[in-house]
């Protein structure tokens, strides 16, 4: 069913990382991600792996949700390994077959990839977990508002995103629905030829364009029954605000990045 | 015989997740040939989820379904030309239309049985004739008409496939009194024409009282009860208390009744309504004061 793929992949919870402000949540994750990358050792390596764990076990998401963001990136963790194994050339040769050469060196940067991607994607997908999309959008457009001096559209940019996201599911619905309905009037969408199925195409296609046009027509009439004209002096519902659990955050990645720093300097490894 | 029969049917949303959600639970019921059932039930009441399964288009996530003797989900390559003998129109079914005439977008359904040119269109000329469009509306495109006609032809689209059994989920909402009337009227036109097995969703007591034979009322996923018109509104109490509104007319005659008039029978159509106080004005004085 078109329904069970998750966009956004919101998991509503109250734990204190559901709680943070977006943008802390935001500015957060890039730092873990630079740290993921700055750390050149395994103990370096270790603390993110660390706090990777800390940040998910406080969400309280499910820890086999962490398995499921990475399945989509299985091929993608194999192919990176590999290509380090093979095609890192320098350090001590560990096995050697014909041409084929894998070095100690080869070994290492293969096993540090993948732990930086694995935490990466875990790391990354905790913010889309305990955050909404909508969430998302509205920190980024609060985090990008210094470019609008510089006549980026931020807010019409984020408006569309918001809108975009807005209508995924109610499209995704709706494609759903026409196909259920075709298919109750024996449209085959699963059998023959590449062309036959793309033909097949046409009576979900076109009721489809039909309703979304129809559908951008009454949203643009409410938002303008709502007076709605650009981001200009528009307020919020919802203020963001950053409190005690933002602070706290902060703190612990600062402790965990001064962490990976000293490691750095200290440990060579 | 059963038309359809389920067997322990439930269906479950999103299994596994903080969403899960059980839409149908443990649904058995025999809906017969010929019959002209009416669900009705809240939102969300699972009548919908419930319906789609009669088609093949959920697989229930327990418990079997039979169409018209055979096991729907036996064997996969059998489901398509089951799935022909179930017609389901979906709530606002004009949504679906794609053709450029009505022509071929009726022609559609028959078209993926695999039947003649010729016997498709006997179909759509006939079925065009059931919902009342003129031949020159079938030459327009669909995009054209008003919103009732584009409804008629989306339901004429299914009609044409010629199913044991006709499903229409909620076939008059958003329409005017008039466009109801209209489409009900087919519908039970369809019905007495074909002497077919009708099930036909509805929000409104009052239509599915007049017009049908057989009422399922689902309640919170379960089947409330599945019984004619009488014996269903003669728990009016309790189907006021799931929050489901009886027949304005049988109100009135449950107010008479607590107020000492008892004709002795359930009311739910207006028409039997008047008989029955016609009956008792003109034959004398026998009500109990």
């Amino acid at each position: 069913m078109l329904k069970d793929i998750t966009i956004g992949q919101y998991f509503p919870g109250n734990s204190p990382v559901h709680r943070m402000d977006p943008r802390v949540k935001l500015v957060l994750t890039m730092a873990f991600i630079v740290m993921l990358f700055m750390s050149s050792s395994f103990y370096g390596l270790l603390v993110g792996i660390l706090y990777t764990l800390t940040a998910f076990a406080v969400s309280g998401i499910p820890f086999k949700m962490m398995y499921k963001s990475l399945k989509p990136i299985v091929p993608i963790i194999i192919f990176t390994a590999l290509l380090n194994l093979l095609f890192v050339r320098t350090g001590d040769v560990l096995w050697q077959f014909k041409f084929i050469k894998i070095t100690e060196q080869g070994v290492h940067t293969a096993v540090f990839m993948v732990v930086r991607i694995v935490c990466l994607i875990i790391g990354t997908s905790l913010l889309t977990y305990t955050a909404s999309p909508i969430e998302l959008t509205d920190a980024i457009e609060r985090l990008l508002s210094p470019l609008k001096k510089i006549r980026v559209p931020v807010h019409e940019l984020a408006m569309m995103m918001t809108i975009a996201l807005r209508f995924i599911p109610t499209l995704i619905e709706e494609t759903d629905k026409i196909m259920s309905a075709q298919k109750a009037r024996g449209a085959d969408m699963e059998s023959g030829s590449v062309i036959q199925r793309a033909k097949a195409l046409i009576p979900i296609l076109i009721p489809l364009f039909v309703s979304s046009f129809r559908r951008a027509e009454e949203l643009a009439l409410a938002m303008e029954c709502r007076c709605y004209h650009g981001g200009e002096g528009r307020t919020r519902m919802k203020q963001m605000k950053t409190g005690s659990v933002d602070y706290a955050a902060i703190a612990v990645t600062a402790a965990f990045i001064g962490a990976v720093i000293l490691i750095n300097i200290f440990v060579k490894g | 015989m059963a038309v359809i029969r389920t067997e322990n049917l439930s269906y479950v949303y999103g299994e596994g997740t903080p969403f899960r959600k059980v839409a149908v639970d443990d649904v058995s019921i025999e809906i017969d040939e010929g019959e002209l059932v009416g669900v009705i039930g809240h939102t969300g009441s699972g009548k919908s989820t419930l319906i789609q399964h009669f088609n093949g288009l959920l697989k229930p996530s327990s418990g079997k379904l039979f169409i018209d003797g055979e096991e729907l989900w036996a064997d996969k390559s059998r489901l398509r030309p089951i799935r022909f003998k179930v017609g389901l129109v979906f709530q606002y079914p004009e949504y679906q239309l794609f053709e450029e005439t009505c022509y071929k977008d009726i022609a559609f359904g028959p078209k993926n049985m695999g039947l003649s040119d010729a016997d498709i269109d006997r179909r759509v000329k006939e079925t065009a004739r059931l919902v009342g469009l003129s031949p020159e509306i079938l030459d327009k495109s669909p995009f054209e008409l008003s919103g009732g006609q584009k409804r008629r032809v989306a339901i004429a689209g299914v009609m044409a496939m010629e199913p044991k059994a006709l499903i229409l989920d909620e076939p008059t909402s958003g329409l005017d009194p008039k466009g109801r009337e209209q489409i009900l009227g087919l519908i039970r036109e369809y019905h007495q024409e074909k002497k077919n097995t009708v099930m036909l969703v509805s929000h409104s007591m009052e239509d599915v009282a007049k017009h049908c034979s057989k009422i399922l009322v689902m309640n919170s996923a379960k089947v409330f009860c599945y019984d004619t018109p009488v014996n269903v509104f003669h728990r009016s109490r309790e189907l006021e208390e799931m929050g489901l509104s009886v027949p304005q007319i049988t109100r009135v005659f449950n107010r008479l009744k607590a107020m000492g008039y008892d004709f002795g029978e359930d009311v739910y159509t207006v028409d039997f309504g008047r008989k029955l106080l016609l009956r008792e004005l003109s034959g004398g004085k026998k009500m109990s004061e």
